[in-house]
């Protein structure tokens, strides 16, 4: 611990800005460009770097660590290829608005354009994925920077932040000084809601016949579930969530109609396609959810409220713009609602006809095992008390299907972007942050390969990660777009021939591993996995190779029309 | 349609280049940009021209704002305001059209900054409109080369 006032090199005021920060967690590599900040690190105590693989595997740990604690992530890495190794991970947290502060080491200013040995211009390189982005000129303003660095990526729509910090910057000196207040002037989020635009929404809500509530991972990162909840059940409305907004509300609840969009459930797209008052809380009305737009809710009149301005008319126009934190918008509403209200039972009643006449089910062979099993039994035997992390692919979307969410910070994946590779260090990550809870990684075979270095780091950290390998040995959902719209040309999609054993990968790790291929020895390695605690335990499942995620809404198509079963792709209900 | 859009940004390295690569990475049309600091030196002023529909020029504006190193964006399209732009126009010249061009320059109220035996340039502002018709008049003398500043306008002032 330093003080004000105190004559500090660089590299001291950048640990001491991270312990002012409460940084518990750095997820870093070294290299040359930070070679003072590795030997400062060597005597500090109270915060812990955490030694990766791959500067991408730090990025998506950040992001792991921030999804499930809420509070912002920090990666550590050299310059040059330590830096461009960031960008998938920045991106990512970018369009999933997970805050994030990396911290990329430079070389010296006086080099800085000449093409210098590990040498790039990560800043120029990262503006257009970054909230902001930064590069220290000068010692005296490293603290500032570092500030300003946090509080941009926690305040208003999170997102990643890069402080670039040359060698000269870190070995340098200057008496230290903690700004304890921030003021950029070119930020000022919109907090509180507009009460007038609230009062609004309160009496479209109230005599609405046929509402329904649309709630992404806005809703999750405001910490706004209670109202969501309280708001939906006293109002009697219904609830789809995004993937992002899984966990928002209990899956469990009879006012929960799961995810909507191109996967989801046939209940909530019909319900978004008939309802007469659409309420998009916390959610920028991704083309995953809205399909075809022409035909998006044409019955509805829409209610949009988001901390972002930018996502309000950027993809559907709404009749009711409501600019602000989700739960300042959820609190003010209940408050504002009046006593009586619109009876909800005929519409609730409509949308258990849907749910019932196209229910997510599937059929258990004795021989031959489903994901949709797989995932089932874990949410079963987990009771949806866990945080579930998953990476991209079929096994994602089934998860977002079959896994009951009841809790928020129970789902971390990768939305906007769609990172393969994103799993396994994400669940690493997660697992830092996060130990009352078990933490599940549910990853395909294709993504567990793009990070599967990180493996090292999980049993090095001795995390008890659950790493349910769904493996088909195909890039399944690419395989399941190759047969439905591509002639049935598996260009590069089958892996069987080229993936390696994962069990005996694992095991190589050092990482306990078993496999399963049928539903009772599934049912027997997830029990057996989920009580294992002295480390990562991965299950290789050998699931049913060419099984395809259903219902489907195809590309560009309008969410109404759905692909509900493989034998009969013709038949649009 | 066009619209004239007026920012305040930080005076800041890199700052030019997060607006133009918004601009390009959302797809969006720059027409012209011009930057130059104002009265206080930690403030620039950039004015852009941008065409689309209202939806479009909405999502520019509240992009521009979103950006943490703009501190106002003012759409003067519909507001009292002034435009101007700056042209450099260099034209060949001869005893044949020296006359003519002489004429014409001073219809725009143009101002001769250099002079040689077979060479002209003169210097015209006005709004990008004046600018276009200038050029337009200018063409069958033989443009040697020309340089435009973009537009750079300002609120008109209360009455």
């Amino acid at each position: 611990m330093h003080n004000n006032g105190e004559k500090l090199i660089g590299s001291e005021i950048f640990f001491e800005c991270l312990r002012r920060e409460n940084v518990e967690y750095i997820f870093g590599y070294p290299g040359g460009a930070l070679l003072k900040v590795y030997e400062t690190l060597h005597d500090v105590e109270d915060i812990e770097h955490i030694l990766v693989r791959h500067e991408q595997g730090a990025t998506h740990m950040a992001e792991g660590y921030a999804r499930a604690t809420g509070r912002p992530g920090v990666v550590l890495v050299t310059s040059g290829p330590g830096a461009t190794n960031t960008v998938t991970g920045i991106a990512n947290a970018y369009m999933d608005s997970t805050p994030l502060v990396v911290f990329t080491g430079q070389v010296p200013s006086s080099l800085i354009g000449n093409d210098a040995f590990q040498e790039a211009d990560i800043v120029g390189i990262t503006r257009p994925i970054t909230k902001h982005n930064f590069l220290v000129k000068d010692v005296r303003e490293l603290a500032t920077t570092i500030r300003k660095a946090f509080f941009l990526a926690t305040n208003g729509r999170p997102g990643p932040v890069l402080v670039d910090m040359p060698k000269d910057v870190l070995n340098a000196e200057c008496m230290f000084e903690w700004p304890e207040n921030v003021d950029i002037r070119g930020f000022k989020p919109t907090i509180k809601c507009h009460a007038n635009q609230v009062q609004k929404a309160a009496k479209m809500i109230a005599k609405a016949k046929r509402p329904l509530l649309y709630v992404g991972g806005g809703v999750i990162t405001a910490e706004a579930s209670e109202e969501l909840r309280k708001l939906a059940i006293d109002q009697q409305i219904p609830v789809t969530m995004t993937l992002q907004g899984l966990g928002a509300f209990p899956g469990d609840h009879p006012l929960s109609m799961g995810m909507l969009g191109m996967h989801g459930t046939y209940w909530a797209n019909q319900a978004v396609s008939n309802c007469d008052l659409l309420i998009a809380v916390g959610a920028r009305f991704d083309d995953r959810v809205t399909g075809k737009v022409d035909t998006f809710a044409t019955h509805a009149y829409k209610i949009h409220n988001d901390i972002d301005p930018t996502n309000v008319d950027k993809n559907i126009k709404v009749d009711l713009p409501v600019v602000g934190d989700s739960k300042d918008f959820l609190a003010s509403l209940i408050e504002a609602m009046p006593k009586s209200r619109e009876d909800r039972s005929a519409w609730i009643a409509e949308i258990e006809k849907w749910r019932k006449q196209c229910p997510l089910d599937y059929e258990i062979e004795p021989d031959s095992l489903k994901t949709e099993f797989v995932i089932d039994e874990v949410s079963k035997q987990t009771k949806g008390h866990a945080v579930v992390v998953t990476d991209v692919g079929q096994h994602q979307m089934w998860t977002s299907q079959y896994y009951k969410f009841t809790e928020p910070r129970s789902i971390i994946t990768s939305g906007g972007l769609g990172t393969m590779g994103f799993g396994l260090p994400s669940a690493i990550g997660a697992a830092f942050g996060v130990t009352d809870r078990p933490v599940l990684l549910f990853s395909g075979d294709g993504g567990l390969m793009m990070n599967i270095q990180e493996l090292v780091t999980a049993v090095y950290n001795k995390l008890p990660i659950k790493i349910f390998l769904i493996n088909n040995s195909y890039l399944g959902m690419v395989r399941q777009w190759q047969e439905l719209f591509h002639q049935e040309k598996y260009t590069f999609t089958d892996l069987a021939s080229s993936n390696p054993d994962f069990v005996k990968v694992a095991e190589a790790f050092g990482c306990k591993a078993m496999s399963a291929s049928n539903p009772e020895a599934a049912r027997n390695a997830i029990t057996e996995a989920l009580a294992y605690n002295d480390g990562p335990v991965l299950v290789d499942f050998r699931v049913i190779r060419k099984d395809m995620v259903f219902p489907m809404v195809p590309a560009g198509g309008s969410i109404s029309d759905m692909l509900l079963a493989r034998l009969n792709p013709k038949t649009m209900v | 349609m066009k619209h004239l859009i007026s920012v305040l940004v930080e005076n800041k390295f890199g700052t030019l280049n997060r607006v133009a690569a918004m601009f390009s990475a959302r797809g969006f049309n720059l027409e012209s940009i011009s930057i130059g600091e104002t009265e206080d030196p930690e403030i620039s002023r950039m004015t852009i021209v941008t065409r689309g529909e209202d939806r479009i020029i909405s999502q520019v504006l509240k992009q521009l704002n979103r950006l943490v190193d703009t501190i106002k964006v003012t759409d003067l399209t519909h507001q009292p305001h002034v435009e101007r732009e700056l042209l450099l126009l260099s034209l060949k010249l001869s005893k044949s059209t020296q006359h003519e061009i002489f004429e014409l320059a001073n219809v725009f109220k143009g101002k001769v900054v250099d002079i040689k035996q077979k060479s002209i340039t003169i210097e015209f502002v006005g709004s990008p409109d004046k600018i276009n018709t200038a050029i337009d008049l200018f063409r069958p003398f033989g443009i040697r080369e020309l340089a435009r500043s973009g537009a750079v306008a300002i609120h008109r002032g209360e009455s």
